[in-house]
């Protein structure tokens, strides 16, 4: 019987190995130093918050592992022998393969700053870097988090729950700019704040400095300030776990280059999730998307190639979601960050800062590209078929309503919506 | 250079601790909660009436003010920080506390009400005396442990209340709903029969609906509604139509959450006092398990019980009365034996398995013991008298199971213990929910990253990312129908809706946002 092994038990590993089991009888095993079961890593902030328990993370129960035959082992790879397709783990121990998934994912950044590696000073992306961040915050009071990307913004939530205070320096002139538009990204900016979060923008740092005990004690930025704190987290973006493959014959570049198979340049051996890619993206994607959904996707197409249903990776729309304190947020299509002569942006903001929302279209023809939605709750299956049809703004704006995703007796804002981008287009000549 | 701030809290730490405006809160509530230990321990209160109002002034100040102190600061959003640090939410020392002395409270109510100082024969003592004013001002008569009981109940739904409503504040259907459950309880679980009584009319409450409302077939009640003339006439026909005809209607209309988290009193007491304890309800497979049989086990038993003492209620002579003992045990056997064909005639495919043979189980006792019955003569019905059996469900279920389970347990088994295992006015509900109802939980495309808020939060225990992970609608026979799962959700995954019955139940496993011809080709083959 074939084995296939794959290592990593995240969203895309476990995907693909349940599509796997459930068109094969092959033997799989899933490998992981992480966790002994699959948890749901978007879900590590609610943990240290209290919201839930480690128990309630994981998505399925313990028995459903054995009960659909797919054999979960905690190793840690720390080589592949690709000839003789076999794995060595940290233990000593070795596995065959006969086909293998690398579906390792993410580790966090470092720029090469001083005093990166004190003790203090974390990412968070893992298991262990929640514990870690436990430990980190026993006695903690002030707190410097860099780089505002959506980890970021999370662990500003996690630590305030904790009273830590918290400084959150991120490069950009307002949170996220780097995706999203100005307006939106000053509207988050302005949300987070207002949780007590001492956010400033257009602030790099220079140095992390030690104090006791090779312990953090201080961040410098390049305008020389000096921030006390006790903590540090680098939230700077996260890039494919593949130190442990570096010097095979895998071909690498920032990730695991893939081809529309999802397969590598060594037979048999395939790449999905943060840890993978894309070779030639499809126009509207990029070459890595470390995103949840993402993973999945990569993972059901990869187990129908595996089950002898060859299929390449082709990701429909794009649509991601988070959330930012108490805003939620949901995309649908393509928002660029900034207007170009081929995008253009119509912005609404309700008066009580908790609701907003963004729509780009393209000036010329007058289509539809995307919407970002804060605070508000949209339809998918609406947005992905307005997107597919390749519908024009006035058909969205006129419909709002009927994507509309509150829960009932809602206040709905679509009249208003309208009304205001009517006068925005009849003002403006884009 | 910048300062850092040094802060007095001891930071760091999980966010367990109750702040001063809590404690104080606590106290002011504690001490009004003492006044009402102290008239238990019989102290006799002079001037009743200020002693009663200064109680429960301390308690609903106490309690609003802690809810404010808690909430009101905050911005709109979830508040579920700290839930699983805390002692009294996370089965702590606290929890065990609180479910102790619910429970000792249940057990004294139920069956030493003398030690509440109800005497037969003699004036009331203890907390029942206290509690005669306020009696005598709304049903005209002496206080019992029962209007003791109404009347805490009342409170704590309203008190509560209102902190369940500063919390979900951002949540227009959480603070609707929430009104709803207070009115129901104040208006007609509470006023409304007293003042029935007062007016010499049957205790009568029009939503506490059959078999909930266990004794509403029973022999003495049926004696009242048709000894009080018109008035009696209409409250039986309420009751009945509320069984047969207006439950069906808006339970298919909106799915069993109209009674269940907006009417009933025992989902108004779960969903304000029992907030807190919402995610202790074991989500595992095995529980789902012991929910379905048990859950049901208890329907059948009310039907049975419910059956004998209507037949023990009539008569032989059909010149009297045309419902005679045997009319009545051929209309039940028709009627069962109509609803179950119809369920496998139409449903057979939307049932799953174990389903099917539960019904098909439960269908044969119940022909069962009324055949047997009917050829064994009439002189005992089901091998005892009637009453029996229904002073056996009053124990076992009406006090045991939804009162000191149901209740006393909160802090330990979560809010909705009795709604999920023991109601059987659910169970008929949810049989009809899950298959003759436009309510479902919508899942929005692909949108779900399985973080487990929605199940951990569900207090009927239902696995709800199973579903959204999975795109499929969620459609359970046990779901309330509360709206939390779709609050607490923080990617804007679940509503909840009333749509048409077409595509109502779906599965889909590869979600959207992926190549459309494999969504298709796997989606095809799941189905």
């Amino acid at each position: 019987m074939e084995h296939i092994v794959i290592i990593g038990n995240g969203i895309a590993g476990i995907t693909c190995a349940r599509h796997i089991r459930k068109n094969s009888n092959k033997k799989i095993t899933v490998i992981s130093a992480e966790s002994d079961y699959f948890f749901s890593r978007t879900a590590l902030m609610y943990v240290y918050m209290g919201h839930m328990q480690w128990r309630h993370l994981k998505p399925y129960e313990d028995w459903f592992w054995k009960k659909n035959k797919i054999a979960l082992k905690n190793a840690y790879v720390e080589q592949i022998d690709f000839e003789q397709k076999t794995l060595h783990f940290s233990s000593k121990e070795t596995m065959i393969y006969d086909k293998l998934v690398l579906a390792t994912g993410s580790v966090y950044n470092k720029f090469g700053w001083d005093g990166e590696d004190l003790d203090g000073v974390q990412g968070l992306v893992s298991k262990q870097d929640l514990e870690l961040l436990e430990k980190n915050t026993k006695k903690c009071q002030q707190a410097v988090i860099i780089g505002g990307g959506l980890i970021g913004v999370e662990l500003a939530e996690m630590l305030s729950t904790r009273n830590i205070n918290v400084k959150f320096l991120i490069r950009e002139e307002a949170f996220w700019h780097n995706i999203l538009p100005l307006q939106d990204a000053k509207f988050i900016s302005a949300h987070i704040k207002s949780h007590g979060i001492d956010l400033q923008e257009n602030t790099e740092i220079q140095k992390i400095k030690a104090g006791k005990n090779n312990r953090v004690e201080a961040v410098e930025t390049k305008e020389r300030e000096e921030i006390k704190c006790d903590l540090v987290g680098l939230c700077a973006g996260v890039k494919p776990n593949i130190a442990f493959l570096k010097n095979t014959s895998l071909e690498l570049d920032r990730g695991i280059l893939v081809d529309e198979f999802l397969a590598t340049n060594i037979p048999a051996v395939y790449a999905i999730g943060d840890c993978a890619q894309v070779k030639n993206p499809l126009p509207h994607r990029k070459s890595i998307e470390a995103v949840w959904y993402v993973g999945r996707m990569m993972g059901e197409t990869l187990a129908q190639t595996l089950t002898g249903n060859k299929m390449p990776y082709k990701p429909g729309n794009w649509f991601n979601s988070a959330k930012f304190f108490d805003i939620e947020y949901q995309t649908y299509g393509k928002v660029s960050p900034t207007e170009n002569s081929e995008e253009k942006h119509l912005h609404w903001e309700h008066a009580n800062k908790t609701k907003a929302i963004t729509i780009a279209f393209n000036p010329e023809n007058e289509e539809f590209l995307g919407i970002n939605t804060f605070g508000i709750r949209m339809r998918h299956a609406v947005f992905d078929a307005w997107l597919n049809q390749k519908a024009s703004l006035n058909m969205v704006l006129r419909n709002l309503e009927s994507a509309n995703f509150d829960p009932e007796f809602y206040k709905t804002y679509e009249k208003e919506i309208f009304r205001n981008f009517q006068q925005d287009l009849t003002a403006k000549t884009f | 250079m910048s300062k850092t701030e040094n802060n007095m809290s001891l930071a760091g730490e999980p966010p367990a601790k109750l702040n001063v405006g809590q404690k104080i809160a606590s106290a002011i509530g504690l001490l009004g909660l003492f006044i009402l230990v102290l008239a238990i321990v019989n102290v006799n209160f002079p001037h009743k009436t200020l002693w009663l109002s200064l109680s429960f002034g301390l308690i609903t100040l106490g309690t609003i003010l802690f809810a404010y102190k808690t909430y009101a600061h905050k911005t709109p959003g979830i508040k579920n920080d700290g839930v699983w640090f805390k002692s009294m939410t996370n089965r702590g020392f606290w929890a065990w506390v609180t479910g102790i002395g619910l429970t000792f409270f249940y057990v004294i109510l139920y069956w030493y009400p003398q030690y509440l100082g109800l005497h037969e024969n003699a004036d009331n003592t203890g907390i029942i005396a206290l509690f005669d004013p306020l009696s005598y001002l709304i049903n005209g008569g002496a206080a019992s442990q029962w209007f003791v009981y109404g009347t805490l109940y009342t409170l704590a739904i309203f008190i509560f209340g209102y902190k369940f409503i500063l919390k979900y504040k951002h949540n227009k259907y959480e603070v609707l709903r929430t009104f709803s459950v207070m009115f129901f309880q104040l208006a007609f679980a509470f006023l409304l029969p007293e003042i029935l009584v007062r007016l010499n009319q049957p205790y009568f409450n029009p939503a506490n609906i059959w078999p909930l409302n266990y004794d509403f077939f029973a022999g003495y009640k049926l004696n009242s509604f048709f000894s009080a003339g018109t008035l009696g006439t209409i409250m039986f026909a309420i009751g009945v139509l509320s069984v047969f005809v207006i439950s069906p209607i808006l339970t298919y209309k909106y799915g069993k959450r109209w009674y269940c988290s907006w009417v009933c009193g025992c989902g108004g007491m779960a969903e304000t006092a029992g907030d807190p304890y919402r995610h202790l309800s074991d989500k595992s497979l095995f529980a789902w398990k012991v929910e379905r049989w048990v859950i049901h086990s208890v329907l059948v038993f009310a039907t049975v019980m419910t059956i004998a003492v209507v037949y023990s209620f009539l008569g032989e002579n059909s010149a009297k009365f045309w419902l005679t003992k045997d009319v009545f045990l051929w209309m039940s056997t028709g009627f069962l034996t109509l609803l179950f064909a119809g369920l496998m005639l139409f449903k057979r495919q939307e049932l799953a398995k174990d389903a099917k043979y539960g019904a098909i189980g439960y269908l044969v006792v119940i022909l069962f013991i009324i055949a047997l019955n009917y050829f064994s003569g009439n002189s005992k019905i089901f091998f005892f008298p009637g009453y029996k059996l229904r002073e056996w469900y009053g124990f076992l279920i009406g006090a045991a199971f939804s009162g000191v389970i149901g209740v006393g347990f909160y802090p330990i088994f979560g809010n909705r213990v009795w709604c999920r295992f023991g109601c059987p006015m659910a169970a008929i509900l949810g049989m009809q929910q899950r298959l003759f109802s436009k309510f479902r939980i919508t899942t929005n495309g692909g949108q779900c990253i399985s973080c487990g808020n929605c199940s951990t939060y569900c207090e009927m225990g239902i696995d709800v990312r199973a579903y959204a992970q999975k795109g499929e609608n969620i459609v359970r026979s046990s779901c309330v129908g509360c709206g939390i799962c779709a609050a607490v959700c923080p990617r804007g995954v679940l509503k909840l809706e009333n749509d048409s019955l077409d595509g109502r139940i779906n599965s889909q496993e590869v979600l959207l946002g992926n190549d459309v011809d494999l969504m298709d080709l796997v989606n095809q083959k799941s189905k």
